[in-house]
């Protein structure tokens, strides 16, 4: 199996599901010629051409919009936000239009589209180009929600996403773009979407985190094992549909949770965990839920030691660890 | 100065507990931490230690009667102590007056005086396992005790099940699974009150053993029963006609024997019946290690196993089963008997039962439920038939088998028992 990084196995997913299905086509901002501001599309308006990789105007409504039309008609669209902070535009789409529409017409019709888009800050992009937006989206029934936090994931994941009959956003984590490898079957396959994956097992604490975060919440359980903490690290992948067996058989396991995101903390992903922990295992827990986010603050600061003192990070979830350790 | 011994509160919806015994009479010595009274609530019967060191000075609650937790039971204090006017007052029933923080009681949730905060899962083991939490030690933040302490103090405690003298069944007729006639439990220790029209059992170490061990199969496993049914006419008759060859080996052949062995062709050809389900993922064992049920009347149920079973013939299937019997006649079954099986058989069809869905033994994949025998009528081509019938029916753990999967298995039991050889 070849080594890669998360946008080459991001980009084989794509070109192996247009070369399997016709239907398959991408539109976005500077997706065709350019090949993506990330390169997540290079090559694939040479192979396929213009007609199937589309450079659209900047203006994200009419790229989803354009996208669900497409759906409809029984095209396989792929649309692509580039920098998720942009998807604002696109939100009446996204909620009102795909989301809603097969429970809107019976059944009678589906909307088969994925949505990427590169999320999350750490790479210097100040308040425009580091957002985390997947709290918005997975609070919409009817709207799948999608985090990949390794390359075979990220493969996996958007081939099920293309071959979903249902609206899919696929959130990748930009950072991790080039800084995430790792070992990727040249072969067809899919990982399903929904289930979440215990990544490390351990009996102390339950760590729950996606996307970017979990590749941080691997460094900080290896650091604190050397301290005798076992942490089960649990990646997430699927936001919504969330895995409620997963995360509940694995607190029930350990008697601790805690949940890691970038997103900031009122309002984010980590409650929906945290408030299902609290329904569905209370009797299972020996500390409080606790939550690593950003902070509460309007986005990722520009400035690099401002960036940091937003960014969650290892040490920072060893130390959220081990008070939760020692509680 | 006398200490009130008070009604613990023993969960959180349990509001009100029945005193069903008490360990010490007015005037006899009591020690800090020694049972002084046992208590019943509608979840849990507990022992009540003694608050304190000291003579019991005045029973306020007389057995069988119910009271609400945080009501004064008893008083302890020194020999010839007078107790004062306000440790008078003895029952409280009215609900209106809530009882003060009842500091005697162990297992509230929230912020306890004596012991720290008492997390959800500290206090559902505590429930669970009976615990005095006063026992152990807390090694969290602030002395507070946690789940980890908890679990600490359970290893601790010597595992009550194996060593337990159990009634043995005294197996008759080459039949590990004829329940035993009722055995006599031993007598209530306090006549029921006269208005209750029940009466209550206390619970074994094994019963209680039981009840955990069923209680989590069912709770987190997902299980589905599959039933098929065999003719047995070529067991029958090999049965019938080996039954003295093999007594003269001094061995009892028994029907369970062709079942066990039927099951093992089987478990070789879908070793994924072979099998627990793991976090990391579905084991599979190489080795066929198989439980049979053997029941112990009313004391309860016992699955000894037979190590190794891929490799017994029929004569060394049924010399094993006469060796677990005779070893079970003779109490001598050990821990090691009981544990490491990687499936199950039990008879029910012993007690007239056509078939039943049994309960998964965690962490095994399956169990095979084999009914009564039974001469019916079957239709064999245009003609109808008289042979002996049984149920077969095989409970299976859904995560890691699929039922066309596990109707192939049970097939293949049928297939084997219905294809004997003569021989």
């Amino acid at each position: 199996m070849p080594e890669m990084t998360l946008v080459e196995a991001i980009r084989q997913a794509m070109d192996e599901e247009m070369a399997r299905d016709e239907r398959v086509f991408i539109v976005g901002e500077d997706v065709g010629k350019r090949g993506g501001v990330f390169r997540a599309t290079l090559g694939l308006y040479e192979k396929y051409g213009p007609e199937r990789v589309i450079d659209s105007p900047l203006a994200e409504a009419s790229i989803v919009g354009v996208g669900i039309g497409a759906a409809l008609y029984g095209m396989r669209p792929i649309c692509e936000i580039q920098f998720a902070d942009f998807i604002f535009p696109a939100f009446n789409q996204i909620v009102n239009e795909a989301a809603r529409m097969c429970y809107r017409s019976n059944g009678e019709w589906c909307v088969p589209l994925v949505i990427r888009a590169p999320y999350g800050g750490g790479i210097g992009g100040g308040l425009y180009h580091s957002q985390s937006v997947e709290a918005f989206f997975a609070h919409v029934p009817g709207l799948k929600v999608v985090i990949p936090s390794n390359p075979y994931d990220a493969k996996g994941l958007l081939k099920s996403a293309v071959r979903d009959p249902n609206p899919v956003l696929f959130l990748e984590p930009k950072k991790g773009y080039r800084l995430l490898r790792g070992e990727v079957p040249t072969e067809d396959y899919v990982v399903p979407i929904g289930p979440a994956r215990v990544t490390r097992p351990g009996r102390d604490i339950s760590l729950f985190a996606y996307g970017m975060m979990h590749y941080y919440a691997l460094q900080a359980a290896e650091m604190v094992a050397a301290e005798g903490i076992e942490v089960e690290v649990v990646d997430l992948r699927t936001l919504a549909p969330v895995d409620r067996t997963t995360i509940l058989e694995s607190v029930r396991k350990t008697g601790k949770a805690l949940i890691v995101h970038e997103d900031n903390l009122t309002g984010g992903y980590g409650a929906e965990i945290a408030a299902l922990i609290a329904e569905e295992a209370f009797e299972a827990l020996d500390a409080p839920v606790r939550r690593l986010c950003g902070p509460d603050v309007p986005g990722v600061p520009f400035s690099h030691p401002m960036q940091d003192w937003f960014m969650p990070n290892a040490p920072k979830i060893a130390a959220a660890l081990r008070a939760l350790a020692a509680y | 100065m006398a200490t009130p011994v008070i009604m613990p509160q023993l969960g959180e919806s349990v509001v009100e507990g029945t005193v069903l015994r008490w360990l010490k009479q007015p005037g006899e010595t009591v020690a800090e931490f020694e049972p002084l009274l046992e208590v019943s609530t509608d979840k849990v019967d507990s022992e009540v230690p003694s608050p304190a060191s000291g003579v019991v000075l005045q029973i306020l609650v007389p057995t069988g009667q119910t009271v609400r937790a945080g009501t004064v039971l008893a008083w302890i204090g020194a020999a010839g102590e007078a107790l004062g006017g306000e440790e008078a007052p003895a029952v409280s029933p009215a609900p209106a007056e809530a009882p003060a923080a009842p500091t005697a009681s162990p297992l509230t949730p929230g912020r306890n005086r004596d012991l720290g905060f008492i997390s959800p899962v500290v206090a559902r083991l505590a429930r669970e396992h009976n615990l005095d939490l006063r026992q152990i030690k807390g090694t969290g933040e602030g002395g507070r005790i946690t789940k980890k302490d908890v679990l600490r103090y359970l290893e601790r405690q010597p595992t009550p099940t194996p060593e337990t003298p159990a009634a043995w069944e005294t197996p008759g007729e080459g039949d590990l699974f004829r329940p035993t006639e009722d055995v006599p439990s031993a007598a209530p220790s306090a006549p029921p009150p006269a208005e209750a029209k029940e009466r209550l059992i206390p619970l074994t170490p094994m019963r209680q053993k039981i009840a955990e061990r069923l209680s989590y199969s069912a709770r987190t496993i997902p299980h589905v029963t599959t039933v098929m049914e065999a003719d047995l006419k070529r067991v029958v008759a090999h049965y019938t006609a080996h039954k003295p060859l093999f007594a003269r080996d001094g061995v009892n052949l028994t029907y369970t024997a062709y079942f066990a062995l039927a099951a093992v062709a089987a478990l070789r050809a879908y070793p994924l019946l072979n099998a627990s389900w793991t976090e990391e993922g579905i084991r599979v064992y190489e080795t066929i290690n198989l439980g049979i049920a053997v029941s112990l009347g009313d004391e309860g149920l016992v699955v000894p196993v037979i190590r190794q079973a891929e490799g017994l013939s029929l004569l060394g299937m049924a010399r094993a089963i006469n060796d677990l019997a005779a070893r079970a006649r003779g109490r001598r079954l050990t821990p090691d008997d009981l544990q490491g099986g990687t499936f199950t058989i039990t008879n029910h069809g012993v007690g007239g039962s056509l078939f039943a869905t049994p309960i998964i033994l965690p962490p095994q994949c399956a169990i095979l439920g084999v009914g009564k025998i039974t001469p019916r009528p079957v239709v064999i081509e245009d003609a109808i038939a008289i042979r002996p019938m049984v149920y077969l029916s095989l409970t299976f753990d859904h995560r890691i088998l699929d039922g066309a999967v596990a109707d192939a298995f049970l097939s293949k039991i049928v297939q084997t028992l219905q294809t004997w050889p003569e021989a």
